[in-house]
């Protein structure tokens, strides 16, 4: 167990900068999720802690030391990775076996973490197959079995649940949390999946483009988004975003189609300025004044419904009300946003304005 | 998934085989049956009459001390044709696996040699090993060293094996790279953290992983040794000096060509097939078992 540092860490490949100084302290036993889109540097910076990439400026530290020079087997720490990369010509109970026999620990010691391990993971009938006569989410359980049985001072997980199907992946996010929880072991997880986000992180750190745009608790993520990347990367449907200007008073937005939206307090410093509008869709309902939308798409899902309008200014606007449908294609309805549901930002920088 | 193709014609399925069992009953079935037929006839110097002479051939040439000299030479120039040429080209392929500069050039560099006659590679070596106008074959000389593979039967016999070694290694190396470049990065990764240095890694996954790639290369190695590699020896020694670099088939071409006993010759060529099929039944059958395919 240990605390995990990283201090200003970049990354440059040639020109082309990938992770342009990433900081955050991990607290002994606590869950990270790296979150964010396809080459935003999440995968590259969680290799970095692992030691398989080089690091071009900063500092990792793990359990309070620096190990920006040190091979991967030198840090301590267990990787899950998101083809599994189990040894293709072991048995199950080698697999996991592997590194603690590298490691030099007695047989006997071995085979009753091995069986540990495996009875966690219900994996005991299994521990003399290879892993091709496995399923993928026993492969993947193998894999986190191997990361267990090693009791290193961190996980690293690199998107682990990509390659298994929809059902078994939310049956698998479930296991993860629990042995987390059980095993309290420091852990890094990347994902491009928000619900996996939500639902593992302790901490979410949401990344695009080489920079970290959020650091926080997942309800602070999705609450109080720090940007309109993160307003639109958390949250599904994403967020309604539109373009606004604030009144020369500084009480209210006015969007386009003459809308006027009363902002919680007033910010007078602000009067006439320009800004980016957001608001999710869940926070919408029906009202007698508002949103003039036409309904052109409605999504059933069953326990809610999503609402695809359009305003008069041709911008789509997504409502999400509970429950079946209620509307139909075609027909009109006002809409407005719940007391203290808006989210300000800046119309250049895209930054939250408090 | 299965895909079978059907025909209309019952007779355009045959017509499409029949080039390449054209090619097979020509080429190997037609000589090797006349081979077998000649092994248990004795024909005259003159190829006018031949005699039924049961398995007189074969004792004949079995109780020849010299030809025993001669399996054991092919066996010490087998093995180590075999030994050279894999091990090399595993060295190579994984140093051309690993991230190096000029990767690409150096994996084209590497096949060249696969493109070589043998008798423009053996020119090459004996450019190379004479002791008269040869470089490396001078300065050995210069550094008081007596090289001359002419007259000293261990030196010829250890620049044939270098010889025919070299010209497979491109081959070796080829399929080494291919099955190394199937190793997914990811399991390598998970064993360097798993504690795994580059050593115990290559001998407890790569290794392991390559094996049916391996075990390919060790039959077609072994067949090379055994059959193609005539014209290296041809060009460099001609089996000389004395009989020290004279391997089976080099043998059964002087027995049979220069000095005309094509019944004795015949008997040699069936016992080469009969150990070669041998050979391989039995690494098919023992080596294959260890092999992990995935």
């Amino acid at each position: 167990m240990a605390t995990v540092e990283i201090r200003n860490v970049r990354k440059s490949y040639g020109p082309v900068e990938a992770i342009k100084g990433i900081d955050i302290a991990i607290q002994d036993g606590e869950f990270l999720v790296l979150l964010g889109p396809s080459g935003c540097g999440k995968s590259t910076l969680l290799r970095m802690v692992a030691g398989l990439e080089g690091i071009t400026g900063g500092e990792i530290a793990i359990g309070g030391r620096v190990v920006n020079h040190l091979d991967p087997k030198d840090r301590d720490i267990a990787m899950v990775f998101q083809n599994y990369a189990l040894y293709p010509h072991m048995t199950v109970f080698d697999n996991m076996a592997y590194g603690l026999k590298i490691r030099g620990i007695p047989k006997a010691e071995i085979r009753a973490r091995v069986d540990k391990a495996a009875e966690i993971l219900e994996l005991g009938r299994f521990l003399d197959r290879r892993p091709s006569q496995l399923s993928g989410g026993q492969r993947q359980r193998v894999a986190m079995g191997r990361a267990i049985v090693r009791e290193p001072a961190a996980f690293l997980f690199d998107e682990p649940l990509s390659n298994l199907d929809a059902k078994l992946r939310t049956q698998m996010r479930v296991e993860i949390k629990r042995l987390q929880d059980r095993l309290g072991i420091t852990s890094l997880y990347v994902t491009h999946d928000q619900v996996e986000a939500m639902t593992l992180a302790d901490r979410i750190l949401v990344m695009n483009h080489g920079v970290a745009e959020q650091i926080g608790t997942p309800l602070e993520v999705y609450q109080r988004p720090a940007s309109l990347f993160v307003a639109g990367f958390i949250g599904s449907p994403p967020m309604n975003v539109l373009d606004g200007r604030i009144d020369d008073r500084g009480e209210a937005v006015l969007v386009p189609g003459g809308q006027r939206l009363l902002l919680p307090r007033p910010r007078p410093t602000d009067a006439g300025r320009p800004v980016k509008l957001g608001i999710r869709p869940e926070h919408m309902a029906v009202a007698a004044e508002g949103f003039s939308i036409e309904i052109e798409l409605v999504e059933a899902l069953g326990a809610d419904t999503v609402v695809y309008g359009r305003l008069p200014d041709g911008e789509t606007l997504l409502v999400r009300m509970a429950g079946i449908p209620t509307v139909r294609e075609r027909d009109r309805l006002t809409v407005a946003p719940q007391d203290g549901a808006l989210h300000l930002f800046d119309a250049v920088t895209g930054r939250r304005m408090e | 998934m299965q895909r079978r193709v059907t025909f209309d014609s019952r007779l355009l399925p045959y017509l499409l085989l029949a080039p390449q069992v054209a090619v097979t009953l020509v080429f190997f079935i037609w000589p090797a049956a006349q081979a077998v037929w000649q092994s248990v006839h004795l024909q005259d110097a003159f190829g006018i009459r031949s005699e039924f002479v049961w398995f007189e051939n074969f004792t004949y040439v079995l109780s020849d001390p010299n030809y025993l000299d001669t399996l054991q030479t092919t066996v010490i120039f087998s093995v180590a044709v075999t030994v050279l040429a894999m091990g090399v080209a595993l060295l190579l392929a994984v140093l051309a696996d690993s991230k190096i500069k000029g990767a690409s050039a150096y994996k084209t560099l590497l096949i060249w040699p696969y493109a070589l006659a043998p008798a423009v590679a053996a020119v090459l070596w004996m450019f190379i090993f004479n002791p008269d106008i040869g470089s490396f074959g001078r300065a050995l000389r210069a550094m008081g060293y007596d090289w001359d593979y002419r007259l000293n039967g261990g030196q010829a016999l250890l620049m044939v094996i270098l010889a025919a070694s070299w010209k497979q290694v491109s081959y070796n190396f080829i399929f080494f790279l291919a099955g190394l470049q199937a190793i997914p990065r990811s399991v390598m990764e998970a064993a360097s953290i798993d504690g795994a240095g580059p050593v115990r890694r290559f001998w407890t996954i790569t290794f392991p992983l390559l094996s049916p790639t391996t075990f390919f290369l060790l039959v077609v190695d072994m067949v090379y040794a055994f059959f193609e590699t005539f014209g290296t020896i041809h060009a460099l020694t001609q089996g000389g000096p004395g009989k020290a670099t004279e391997t089976l088939i080099f043998r059964v071409y002087q027995d049979g060509v220069v000095n005309n006993d094509l019944g004795g010759s015949s008997a040699q060529s069936v016992i080469l097939m009969v150990i070669v099929i041998a050979l391989t039944a039995v690494q098919f059958r023992f080596v294959e078992r260890k092999v992990h395919y995935s």
